[in-house]
């Protein structure tokens, strides 16, 4: 029983839904010297926005959001706003990814009002919430409709509890243009309890969070199960971000970060309101200290299977007043002793590109990488390509080692000019150390002169392919597993930790569509044709028609002479 | 139209036009060549100005300190470079990743269709070693490049360790917001163009190479330093591409922006700008750098490193560093922040490069004339061709039969297709039964080719079918390629305009080979040398020309430039055609 909760009313005579709130920071060195920091904050709350249910009374999960999903009767929602790419060849993989831009992904109720033109409605609600949450996250949300909106059968499925997988009531866009800055950071850390007053959200100054390789803040909110029994649930908000900072940009090539290097302020408390507040720090490359050293060191070692790899954290527990020690105040040094920066070899990663020259047609290539020794794993591609690009969809083919590769799963849902995006879903297996190679060619649509962007020399973007895999889990690659477990329990690999869901976002293209030049030579261009245009008929009219002098009909003494001089044999006058 | 329909008045028109004929050709030939060379004249060109609001008035520090290291990694490489005799890629690997850049390598290989004696090679095979400077929170669709060529003996050492001292000077800065590709390109073209094939996945030229494994999205605007000496005088901007196609006028103008306000040097096909154009040598210094700029067009090969960017549309030029005997000398810390300066302008581009011009001649740095100005002494000397074609017309009493022309015009093609294909098909064949050299040989098929044809039918119908074609011909090529059509139209269009039956055979025989495209091109390559003030003996110019020629074929099957096909297919059936009307009986 908590005592210190401020509690006047008695909690028998109101039931109060009871919220939770926990806050944690995941500090990971890099291997290329690069540092990782990963905010998580949850918000748990036993309440139900379901079935007209009002709610009025709000604690710790913000109103905003609540409103929201009773309004939209959404079921899931799932927001990313991302600055910069995650370069998985230099990072590895990240804990939460995203694609560069803005990503929003919801699933929405299958409730009473939308049973029966659930399309339509669905549409118009989407139309409805993008537009809300627009205003949320003073984001250009509203940019979304029909022609960047796709519904994936396959690629997105709900990660919180509920069976219900009909994708009519999943929407999914991106906006690739998207720039996240500062003022998408404010309101986002407006949801917070604490705001950025107290706890680990101190740190979140925009100055330096900018001043940064990468960048990524979300929003995911779901309903998960209450307890183990799962007969009610909960609606868990649980707010994320991500963000990298460089070796050289940021830590001037000395390889030494300090929470104070990173975000220039230090921790002296936890949020009041959080139930647990943790930082982590990854030291599973550093078992014995000899690549980098922590201080202040910490006895809490806590161990995790972190993306299908056994990784060793040391824990911060920032509730506890030891943890911040005699200055009252936490400020954590990671210190390098050796520098070793090679490319990693992730066992799945994507690259995409556009190739060919000239403004006619292209080709987009999307690689994929299965750098797995041995093992053979099966990835869903999901391409949502904008009308403006007309796929050749005929010419689809893919290739791994030199040989084609039909998938086993293909949706393909062609775009219409002006009203959707193509969609294209292909379930591909990946032969184990191989690059598969999937190539479409496509078409560049002429647009309507008011269709440009006021940029239109900048090129038009085309979002990231998603690839959503389950890949065979680095533990259980682990041959020499006779380390630590016991002969008995390592003869079958473990059905958990076998494979581990993993979903990696390709670069988004750039594609140069025909321009016309808008400036005054474009004017004299539609002048000198309008003129061409006229004088053509009249000079076709000249070459083609055969003139000849037509003589003005004679008098009648005239024709009368004629008559009588035909008559004597004699030419007429 | 009034004019036209009226059949008294179009009459007069048409008798006027015909009477008058001769005089009229004579005043525009005349009138285009003056045109043409008013073009130098500083009063009737524009000033240079920047379009591009991105690059125009945003201000940017240059602050890159480091060109003394520059100069020993330069060393460094250079000493490499001699020890792995070529690419020295494991160093460029490593330096490039302690710099903080990804580093890719690209292997290629290229079979010549026959030895190039200019370069000595014929079996090539290379490296290209990339680094690519990730910009922070970029999402990877646009990259800028800068490429230094790795070249064998001594040269460009220097541009190699400049490229690596920006990079790690680049690498340190926050403000990029493009990829920044830093190329090291082994066998200069070569090496180019399998890294731009490579990079946007196309092969135009049957070159092997490796696939890529990093890439920076769409390539904006590259540059390609050249620089072989610690100190230099002045900097070369070097513009022309492939096929005489030319990057957009901002890039130029951004380079003279750039060295006017660090205070370089700079120039143009190597002449420095001079003040006095109101006197005869003022005068005539901006005729020669106008004129050696419409001969390096008109070539249609790529005269560096940049020529071949062009293609993709990615704007891009060549920089060269020259060393010469004045007092001013310029480190390479200044080069360096020049470097510096115009990538952080390139990189607040919002758009590609499009403001400005793409079709320019230029007579000085800070001048430029532009299409509209030149086209009229283009369109003066066709305007020739066409009324011969309505003299001839007129002339014409009976309806010409179709079918009479098809042969001369078929047997000329045929010719002309003999002449693109069996210089390379023979040469093997010439080098076993003769003791020439392979050069030598290609080109001695080629002229041997000079073959006379007698047909009979009648002339007047084949003259204007000749002289209409010329006129689509010249006024295509021009359209693409200024420098070419008006060259070919200078000496094409006379013969076109009085070649008949009924002059003075011998001499005429003699005007037509003096004017033949391949004598255009052997007085081109002498008045070239003249322009660049190397004059040859004719012993030499006979070789250079012979190189020449051979360079021609090569740039046409290594990097797909159309000037070989055009002559040999198309100019060269034309001119015959001509030569048919001349011996017509």
């Amino acid at each position: 029983f908590d005592t210190s909760a401020p509690e006047t009313v008695d909690p028998s005579s109101v039931p109060q839904p009871k919220d939770d709130f926990q806050e944690e920071l995941v500090i990971r060195p890099l291997h290329s010297g690069d540092i990782y920091a990963s905010f998580q904050f949850r918000t748990v709350w036993e309440t139900d926005f379901m079935r007209g249910n009002k709610v009025s009374h709000y604690r710790l999960f913000p109103k905003s959001l609540g409103q929201v999903i009773s309004k939209f009767s959404v079921r899931e929602l799932h927001i990313s706003f991302t600055q910069g790419y995650w370069r998985t060849m230099q990072w590895g993989q990240p804990f939460q990814p995203s694609p560069p831009g803005a990503e929003l992904w919801v699933w929405f109720q299958d409730s009473a009002e939308c049973k029966v033109y659930a399309a339509g409605c669905v549409d118009g609600t989407w139309k409805e919430l993008t537009n809300v949450l627009s205003g949320i996250f003073c984001a250009s949300l509203n940019f979304i409709d029909s022609t960047n909106t796709v519904q994936p059968s396959a690629s997105f499925k709900p990660l919180g509890i509920g069976n219900e997988t009909d994708h009519r009531f999943l929407r999914y866009a991106t906006l690739p243009r998207e720039i996240v800055c500062t003022e998408n950071l404010t309101p986002w850390k407006k949801l917070l309890p604490c705001g950025s007053k107290a706890g680990l959200a101190v740190l979140l100054k925009s100055e330096k969070l900018f001043h940064s390789s990468f960048h990524s803040q979300a929003v995911h909110i779901r309903p998960v199960c209450q307890d183990w029994q799962c007969k009610t649930t909960s609606w868990e908000l649980r707010q994320t971000l991500n963000v990298v900072f460089d070796l050289h940009n940021s830590a001037q090539g000395k390889r030494e970060w300090s929470l104070f290097k990173m975000f220039s302020r230090t921790l002296t408390e936890a949020c009041p309101l959080a139930s647990s507040s943790k930082i982590y720090i990854d030291i599973t490359d550093n078992p014995q200290g000899e690549q980098f050293e922590v201080s202040p060191a910490t006895p809490l070692l806590s161990q995790a299977v972190v993306l299908g790899d056994r990784r060793t954290f040391s824990v911060y527990d920032l509730t506890q007043q030891i943890t911040f020690g005699t200055v009252r105040s936490l400020n954590l040094l990671i210190r390098w002793k050796s520098s070793e920066g090679d490319m990693l070899r992730p066992l799945l990663h994507a690259e995409r590109y556009v190739a060919g020259y000239g403004l006619q047609t292209g080709e987009i290539h999307t690689l994929m990488y299965n750098n797995h020794p041995y093992r053979s794993f099966p990835v869903l591609l999901l391409d949502s390509v904008p009308w403006y690009l007309r796929l050749y969809i005929h010419t689809l083919t893919v290739t791994s080692k030199g040989k084609d590769n039909k998938p086993s799963y293909i949706h393909y849902q062609p775009s219409k000019d002006r009203l959707r995006p193509h969609l294209l879903e292909m379930l591909v297996q990946l032969p184990p150390n191989s690059v598969t190679e999937v190539t479409v060619q496509f078409e560049r649509a002429l647009l309507k002169w008011t269709e440009y962007t006021p940029d239109p020399n900048h090129g038009f973007y085309v979002g990231s392919s998603v690839i959503s895999s389950l890949v065979p889990s680095i533990v259980a690659m682990d041959t020499n597993s006779t380390r630590e477990r016991p002969l008995f329990s390592s003869f079958f690999p473990c059905k958990e930790e076998s494979s581990y869901f993993v979903r990696v976002y390709t670069e988004p293209l750039l594609v140069n569509l025909p321009t016309p030049d808008f400036s005054m030579p474009y004017n004299v261009i539609c002048l000198t044709c309008t003129v061409v245009a006229v004088g053509y008929g009249s000079l076709y009219n000249l070459l083609t028609r055969s003139f000849q002098i037509e003589e003005p009909s004679p008098g009648l003494a005239k024709r009368i002479a004629n008559i009588i001089r035909k008559m004597r044999g004699v030419p007429p006058l | 139209m009034g004019l036209l329909s009226d059949p008294n008045r179009r009459r007069a028109l048409i008798s006027l036009l015909t009477r008058l004929n001769s005089p009229i050709c004579v005043v525009c030939y005349m009138a285009g060549v003056a045109w043409f060379m008013g073009l130098a004249f500083e009063p009737f060109t524009l000033r240079t100005y920047m379009s591009e609001n991105a690059m125009g008035s945003t201000m940017v520090e240059e602050r890159f300190p480091a060109g003394e290291r520059a100069l020993t990694t330069g060393r460094e490489f250079s000493a490499h470079k001699k020890k792995a005799g070529g690419m020295p890629v494991d160093w460029l690997v490593k330096t490039m990743q302690a710099r903080g850049l990804e580093v890719f390598t690209q292997r290629f290989s290229r079979k010549l269709p026959f030895p190039d004696e200019n370069k000595e090679r014929y079996m090539v095979k290379g490296t290209n070693v990339y680094g690519i400077l990730r910009a922070p929170r970029a999402p990877r669709t646009e990259a800028l490049v800068l490429s230094a060529p790795c070249t064998p003996g001594d040269s460009n050492n220097q541009a190699v360790g400049l490229l690596l001292g920006l990079a790690q000077y680049f690498r340190n800065q926050i403000y990029w917001a493009k990829d920044i590709i830093f190329l090291v390109n082994e066998h200069d073209l070569i090496g180019m163009q399998a890294w731009l094939e490579g990079y946007h996945h196309t092969n135009t030229t049957g070159m092997d190479w490796s696939p890529l494994q990093g890439r920076g999205g769409s390539i904006q605007a590259a540059l390609s330093l050249e620089l072989s000496s610690d100190v230099i005088t002045s900097m070369d901007l070097v513009l022309e591409g492939l096929n005489g196609q030319l990057p957009n006028l901002d890039l130029a103008n951004l380079f003279y922006a750039f060295c006017q306000k660090i205070g370089v040097l700079c120039t143009i096909q190597g002449k420095l700008q001079r003040n006095d154009w109101d006197s005869v040598s003022g005068y005539s210094h901006s005729v020669q750098t106008m004129m050696l700029m419409v001969m390096k067009q008109a070539s249609g090969r790529p005269w560096g490193d940049h020529g071949l960017f062009l293609r993709y549309h990615i704007e891009a030029a060549s920089i060269k560093g020259i060393n010469s005997f004045r007092q001013y000398k310029t480190d390479v810390t200044t080069i360096g922040r020049l470097l510096e300066g115009m990538y952080r302008k390139l990189n607040n581009l919002l758009e590609r490069l499009h403001q400005s011009y793409f079709f320019y001649l230029m007579p000085s740095l800070s001048h430029f004339v532009s299409i509209g100005y030149y086209m009229p002494a283009f369109g003066l000397l066709a305007v020739i061709l066409l009324l011969r074609a309505l003299d001839l017309w007129v002339q014409l009493v009976s309806s010409p039969g179709v079918l009479s022309v098809l042969t001369p015009l078929v047997i000329s093609h045929l010719t002309g297709v003999a002449l693109y294909t069996l210089p390379i098909q023979f040469q093997e064949m010439a080098v076993e039964q003769f003791p020439v050299s392979e050069t030598e040989a290609v080109v001695l098929t080629a002229i041997g080719y000079n073959v006379f044809l007698f047909i009979y039918i009648g002339w007047r119908v084949l003259k204007l079918v000749a002289v209409l074609y010329l006129a689509v011909l010249l006024g295509c090529t021009a359209l693409i390629n200024f420098s070419l059509g008006f060259i070919l139209a200078l000496t094409l269009v006379p013969v076109a305009a009085f070649v008949t039956p009924h002059v003075p055979k011998v001499l005429s025989a003699f005007i037509l080979v003096i004017l033949s495209p391949a004598c255009t091109l052997l007085f081109s390559v002498f008045f070239f040398q003249e322009l660049q003030e190397l004059p040859v003996s004719f012993q030499e110019g006979w070789l250079l020309y012979l190189s020449v020629i051979s360079q021609g074929i090569l740039d046409h099957f290594l990097y797909g430039s159309l000037v070989y096909p055009l002559i040999a297919l198309l100019v060269y059936p034309c001119w015959l055609l001509f030569w048919n009307i001349l011996f017509w009986k």
